[in-house]
């Protein structure tokens, strides 16, 4: 559905008298998603996930430099047409919570984003409290305002605002963060559900445990570059399948595993 | 669009002025005594090539008395912002040790906005007797509170950043705190609040010199220009009034836009 | 070594976050704390690390109160290490403010000497957090309060810094109390378990730690 070829994207920074320089924050990223799948995209703070997600909307501030090749439904993804399908086919689970306009009730907000996919206003509203049922989000919790809402509620009224949006590419940017497991466990089935309907998911998140139980694929970003890309399938037992000594290392060094280091991946962390 | 471009403008700009106030400042020594010499035979004459802005009704050169007069506000105004900013900064560092200090700093700052600025201002400066001394000291205790306020609040929004509270269980003082922590963090304010204030106080000393409570008779301070072309204005003597009143404008209108360009820059 | 005694902690609406809650750490002992969000977990850290004054109950740490300023001997370590330094320092005079680690033990938390002259905006979380452990590592220092200290870190660094952090602790004989969400990471480091629910601690009882 959505292919990235080759994503390579440079961000100014600004050295001692103004003068300006750029810092290649991704390097040559290619990604294949396909619809009624979760893909997810795992790497440590800073590995530039969350500018992958930014890139993929045409979020990112000017100036930047960016090349490579995003096509969508077979089509290149350009800045127009990436502001014209946000919001419909295009959709961001956003990281912060403060995404949520916190002078309006659940409801209303979940229909405004139905109403922007182009539902009629009196369809919108019933959708909106459709989707909120969905996600388990009761009748006091529909007339609340994002302040009443426990993080993890929150968090499930952004993922029914993708949901009504019919968007068929959802990109969740750490969905899981600051959740205790439950919530987290509640927000996750969420879009797994979604992809259940045949939407392509990209879940962004710093930890591989909480993509594997949902992803058929997950990808290992390390400093603005793809490390691999394996099926969820692959990460168990020893971890033999993965294909490069980091992703190994990454696997056993959880605690659920060995919580050590094999000689290779010593080598490679310190690289 | 670039982060660089307001940053630029505002080291050009600053660097314009300082050459503008060092000229203005500086010309104490390239006039002399021209501001004070007398012609008996050009009294009151109006703009010509001996005279660029015409004279007074002593024979004055104009010119020569508006520089001379706008040097001398520089130099009160500047005296009075620093002052006033140091007043500002230690009374919000003052805020800071504790819920009881600020709230008697709260209500200082509360108690002196709430009574007109100007009428302050005279009744200090009438209570010390006039004079340049008189002047800086009564525009620096008026001035300081907008911008205490402003630096408390500031403040405040680091109080309960986890940094000072992991400062102090690292077993470091409270003096420590406000020295190396609380400090830097304000520091630019503070620059561009004198700054700020700058305008302010050479408005008021001409203001107060014009109301006769401020500099001696004997200076050429604008206050006193302006105050003397008062009683010539309604005779057609338009020079007298225009071009000290359009120098006061433009050194305090390039201070005032520095001020907010650096207020952004920073 | 560290015991708090009938803690009480309620915020201005007076649910009770913490409801006599005692405990006793012992010099070199890894103690693992579970709970809910908003169980009071981070409260009942920074009421023993000196950051909050309890409203009813008491800290000693040896036998004597927490001191009321100086050096606390019980070093709270908190999730967010942005926050917990000042963004106008450059990183060595945060990693210096209260000591001067060796070089030995810099290197042992992968701090690198590049990093010094930096400010803390350049370093990313994990190379950060690591700055703030070594910082609370001052001699005098006791106890150490881990709060979610390794839950944004990819595995790689979470590993890193436990194990750094582990020998410093064995060595020097330092109490731990481990603040996590993580159950097989608890699992891992923490040989004794509490979880805090509804303001009350109990004994989570489960197999022995196996070391790692």
């Amino acid at each position: 559905m959505l292919t990235i070829e080759h994503l390579t994207l440079q961000l100014p920074y600004y050295a001692p008298w103004w003068r300006r320089r750029w810092a290649e924050v991704l390097s040559d990223v290619s990604l294949e998603l396909h619809p009624g799948e979760v893909h997810a995209v795992v790497g440590a703070s800073g590995a530039g996930k969350s500018l992958l997600a930014h890139a993929l909307l045409g979020l990112l501030p000017e100036p930047k430099r960016q090349t490579g090749r995003l096509t969508f439904h077979r089509q290149v993804l350009t800045a127009a047409r990436q502001r014209q399908l946000r919001g419909r086919e295009l959709a961001l689970i956003p990281q912060s919570l403060d995404a949520l306009d916190p002078l309006v009730r659940s409801q209303r907000q979940v229909s405004w984003a139905a109403n922007r996919a182009g539902d009629a206003r009196a369809n919108a509203w019933q959708a909106a409290g459709q989707a909120l049922t969905h996600y388990q989000l009761d009748e006091r919790s529909k007339q609340a305002f994002p302040h009443e809402l426990s993080g993890g509620m929150a968090r499930r009224v952004l993922v029914a605002m993708a949901h009504v949006s019919h968007a068929q590419l959802i990109i969740a940017d750490e969905p899981s963060v600051g959740l205790d497991p439950q919530q987290r466990d509640r927000v996750l089935d969420a879009l797994a559900a979604l992809a259940r309907q045949g939407k392509a998911v990209l879940l962004i998140t710093h930890d591989l445990r909480h993509a594997l139980p949902i992803a058929q694929r997950v990808t290992l970003m390390r400093q603005g570059r793809c490390v691999e890309t394996a099926f969820a399938s692959a990460f168990q037992g020893d971890g033999d399948t993965l294909a490069t000594d980091y992703a190994q290392a990454l696997w056993q060094a959880l605690p659920d595993n060995h919580f050590g280091v094999t000689p290779t991946a010593q080598a490679q962390n310190v690289a | 669009m670039s982060r660089a471009q307001p940053r630029r403008d505002a080291l050009w700009m600053g660097a314009a002025i300082a050459v503008l106030l060092v000229a203005l400042l500086s010309s104490r020594w390239w006039l002399g005594d021209t501001p004070g010499q007398m012609h008996f035979d050009a009294r009151l004459a109006a703009p010509s090539l001996d005279h660029w802005l015409g004279t007074d009704a002593l024979g004055r050169d104009l010119w020569a008395r508006t520089l001379a007069g706008l040097s001398l506000s520089i130099g009160v105004g500047s005296l009075a912002a620093l002052i006033g900013t140091f007043i500002a900064l230690g009374m919000a560092l003052l805020a800071m040790l504790g819920p009881r200090f600020d709230a008697l700093v709260a209500l200082v700052i509360d108690t002196l906005l709430s009574v007109p600025h100007l009428i302050l201002l005279l009744l200090i400066a009438f209570a010390l007797g006039g004079g340049t001394q008189a002047v800086i000291i009564a525009v620096a205790v008026t001035h300081w509170p907008r911008l205490a306020r402003l630096l408390r609040a500031e403040l405040l929004q680091l109080r309960h950043a986890p940094y000072i509270a992991m400062s102090r269980a690292l077993g470091k003082s409270q003096c420590f705190v406000m020295v190396y922590h609380y400090l830097p963090q304000v520091l630019p304010q503070c620059v561009v609040g004198a700054l700020l204030l700058f305008p302010h106080a050479i408005l008021h000393e001409a203001a107060l010199t014009f109301l006769g409570v401020g500099l001696d008779p004997s200076q050429p301070a604008i206050g006193l220009l302006l105050a003397d072309a008062m009683r010539y204005l309604s005779s057609g003597v338009w020079w007298l009034g225009l071009f000290p009143g359009l120098g006061l404008l433009l050194v305090v209108l390039s201070l005032e836009r520095l001020a907010s360009h650096w207020r952004h820059a920073l | 070594m560290l015991n708090a005694y009938r803690l009480h902690h309620a915020f201005a609406d007076q649910t009770a976050v913490l409801d006599n809650v005692s405990l006793s750490l012992e010099a070199g002992e890894w103690l693992g704390l579970s709970g809910h969000s908003g169980a009071g977990k981070s409260t009942l850290g920074q009421l023993l690390a000196g950051h909050l004054a309890p409203q009813a109950g008491t800290i000693e740490v040896d036998g004597e109160a927490l001191p009321r300023s100086g050096l606390q001997p019980v070093q709270w370590l908190p999730q967010a290490p942005e926050l917990s330094v000042n963004p106008r320092w450059r990183v060595k005079r945060i990693l210096e403010e209260a000591w001067t680690p060796p070089a030995e033990l810099r290197e042992a938390f992968g701090i690198e000497p590049g990093w010094l002259n930096r400010y803390p905006g350049a370093l990313s979380g994990g190379e950060l957090q690591r700055v703030c452990v070594l910082r609370a590592l001052a001699p005098g220092v006791r106890c150490l309060v881990a709060d979610e200290i390794s839950s944004m870190l990819d595995p790689l660094t979470q590993l890193a810094l436990w194990q750094a952090l582990r020998e410093v602790v064995d060595e020097r004989r330092l109490g731990v109390l481990v603040i996590s969400h993580d159950a097989a990471l608890l699992e891992r480091l923490c040989p004794r378990q509490l979880t805090l629910s509804e303001g009350r601690l109990s004994p989570s009882v489960r197999h022995g730690a196996q070391s790692a």
